[in-house]
């Protein structure tokens, strides 16, 4: 059983900073939409498939960009699509965060030199948070980026102002 | 039948629209045809009984470079089981090609595809749209001289 199994029993009181708790409860359901543009989307469904489950981590996929915290930006960008992609993302609700899942969404991939049609690295459209390396990612690969993000995640403040 | 009765067949009807043929060789022997007249071949090889051509295996675009675009279809017959390829040359200032659409369904898209590539002008297409770029993109990559864009809808192209 889990790491709080047994401590609750009595009723008692945990003392924490808001922080915290919202970061807590945030890196806990990241939320993923559903983005898969290429062979990427494989690894990514395999790694939300039963093998890998990212339900363990609250991640799961949604067919909205209005439910979901982080955009999983799994294969080529083309340039019809970034569009759509750059719509899609101001469609999201803040907090929002991107992870840029394998080497074509990085950086254009094998399509660098000749891909008239590739968008070469999708942080020319929206902001990356996490980029994770490869073509495709393994499953541990992509779930080692989710994770930096969850990290990420837990050093962040909603309450306090961020500097101007 | 084989390649050689196929054209013989062809040139008993067309013999002013065929203008070259290679039917010796191993893979795919070709007969090359007017393109203001592949409409009429391709609607005789559908309908003939003799080559009763009901499959359109392929139509791909071609830039043969030095002027000349090209548009090759394979085809295929079911009943039979032979296969014969059509070739059609335009010049590039002036790509105008007889559309095979209302023969093969399959050509509708092909068709498309080869005038989003090379700019292939099929003439009496019932849908000549881009299929794969954006509509709103300029030029047609697979030509030989395609020189890619700096920018598209202010997204820098090249890395």
């Amino acid at each position: 059983m889990g790491l709080l199994d047994q401590r609750f029993e009595n009723s008692n009181i945990i003392i924490t900073s808001l922080d915290n708790l919202l970061n807590w409860a945030r890196l806990s359901s990241m939320w993923g939409m559903q983005f898969g543009l290429a062979c990427c989307a494989i690894e990514m469904m395999a790694t939300g498939a039963s093998h890998y489950d990212t339900d363990r981590f609250g991640i799961f996929f949604r067919g909205t960009p209005r439910q979901s915290d982080v955009m999983i930006v799994a294969g080529t960008v083309t340039l019809k699509m970034a569009s759509r992609i750059k719509t899609l993302y101001d469609q999201m609700s803040e907090p929002r965060y991107v992870l840029s899942m394998g080497s074509c969404a990085n950086c254009g991939g094998p399509y660098w030199e000749h891909g008239y049609h590739v968008l070469k690295g999708v942080d020319r459209v929206i902001p990356v948070d996490v980029y994770v390396p490869g073509c495709p990612p393994r499953p541990e690969a992509l779930l080692e980026g989710l994770m930096k993000l969850q990290e990420k995640i837990r050093n962040e403040s909603l309450a306090k102002k961020k500097p101007a | 039948m084989i390649a050689q009765e196929i054209y013989n067949a062809l040139q008993e009807r067309f013999a002013d629209a065929l203008l070259e043929a290679k039917l010796d060789g191993v893979l795919n022997p070709w007969i090359k045809v007017a393109p203001d007249r592949i409409k009429d071949v391709a609607q005789f090889l559908r309908d003939d009984e003799r080559l009763a051509f009901d499959s359109l295996m392929c139509l791909s675009g071609m830039d043969y470079t030095g002027g000349t675009l090209g548009v090759v279809y394979h085809l295929h017959s079911m009943q039979w089981n032979h296969k014969i390829t059509l070739k059609v040359d335009v010049p590039v200032d002036n790509p105008h090609v007889q559309s095979v659409a209302s023969v093969w369904r399959t050509a509708n898209w092909h068709e498309r595809e080869a005038y989003d590539m090379f700019g292939i002008i099929f003439d009496g297409h019932p849908d000549l749209r881009r299929i794969l770029m954006p509509y709103d993109w300029v030029g047609h990559p697979l030509r030989k001289d395609y020189q890619v864009p700096e920018f598209y809808n202010g997204m820098k192209v090249p890395y």
